[in-house]
């Protein structure tokens, strides 16, 4: 029997690795968009795994529309990611200092 | 005790899969094993009987998230060498933070302070239940106006992510259908009356 427990620790396992990704990969954007898809997919397995365990459908709902918000983020950061790579031949995070942050 | 085995061997393929995402040397392969990450996490959902939304991801995830990921790595001219140049460095604060989560989360879930049982099992499923059914009557009911949200969503990320991309490129030929569709015979060919040059 697969339980609650199992689910959760494994989405928190991948809400980590995806995390560690964000900081190891600091300079490589592309990266970082796919290290929040992954991180993504790990709340959407708490969201899951709590919606067949508790017995309400809603969380799977839930999960359903943060798949469409992820997908148009996806395409949105891409979209500016190749702008990027058009205007300064890189997609280094460190060339990212016009507005001096 | 074979959803145990095939629970285990597909997070073990997942989580070696996740490592795969943010330790490879090309974007290519970290793309490929993400597109790896995805197809498990949906036997997973499907192992826990949340057959839609596993099939939607494959579909959604792998058919078109991801292929436009590839598009893109493969599509920029990426100097991936030097953009592994600080890798080292921020190494240690990763591993850090990735450590610091799984021990909070390990100690949420072993204390039991969810409120919630975290040993129990699934829900039963009443007999001849249709997980699609249900979250179509679910969407389309009581879901409707968010949906409708949803879909208006994807229109602006659409037409955001065209426009953003669009450019005009200087002194590129390109055809002008309106000029070519309204040009008349004597702007093209002047007919002159003249006289025979030689005589017959």
């Amino acid at each position: 029997m697969i339980t609650l427990g199992h689910m959760l620790t494994l989405s928190g396992i991948l809400f980590a690795l995806s995390v560690a990704g964000i900081f190891i990969n600091r300079r490589n954007v592309l990266l970082m968009l796919m290290c929040i898809e992954l991180l993504l997919l790990a709340a959407n397995f708490n969201f899951v795994a709590f919606s067949r365990y508790l017995g309400q459908l809603d969380g799977q709902i839930f999960v359903f529309f943060i798949l469409t918000v992820a997908a148009a983020e996806s395409a949105i950061g891409l979209a500016i990611l190749v702008v990027l790579f058009r205007e300064r031949r890189s997609i280094d995070v460190e060339d990212l200092n016009t507005l001096r942050g | 005790m074979l959803v145990e085995i095939l629970f285990y061997s597909f997070a073990t393929v997942l989580v070696l899969s996740g490592l795969g995402v943010i330790l490879s040397r090309n974007p290519v392969h970290s793309a490929l094993s993400l597109v790896l990450c995805f197809f498990t996490s949906a036997v997973l959902w499907l192992l826990i009987e949340a057959e839609f939304l596993a099939i939607v991801l494959v579909l959604v995830y792998v058919g078109a998230v991801m292929v436009l990921f590839l598009f893109v790595i493969m599509m920029l001219d990426i100097n991936v060498e030097e953009l592994r140049t600080g890798f080292r460095r921020h190494a240690w604060l990763g591993w850090v933070v990735t450590l610091t989560l799984i021990g909070e989360i390990v100690g949420v879930i072993v204390q039991r302070r969810l409120g919630i049982d975290a040993t129990q099992g699934a829900a039963p499923l009443p007999p001849g239940y249709s997980n699609a059914t249900a979250l179509g009557e679910a969407l389309f009911t009581r879901y409707a106006y968010a949906i409708e949200i949803a879909a208006m969503l994807l229109l602006v990320a659409i037409i955001a992510a065209i426009s953003l991309t669009m450019r005009r490129r200087r002194g590129l030929k390109v055809q002008d259908v309106a000029a070519q569709v309204a040009v008349r015979a004597e702007d093209r060919l002047r007919i002159v009356k003249m006289e025979p040059e030689r005589k017959p």
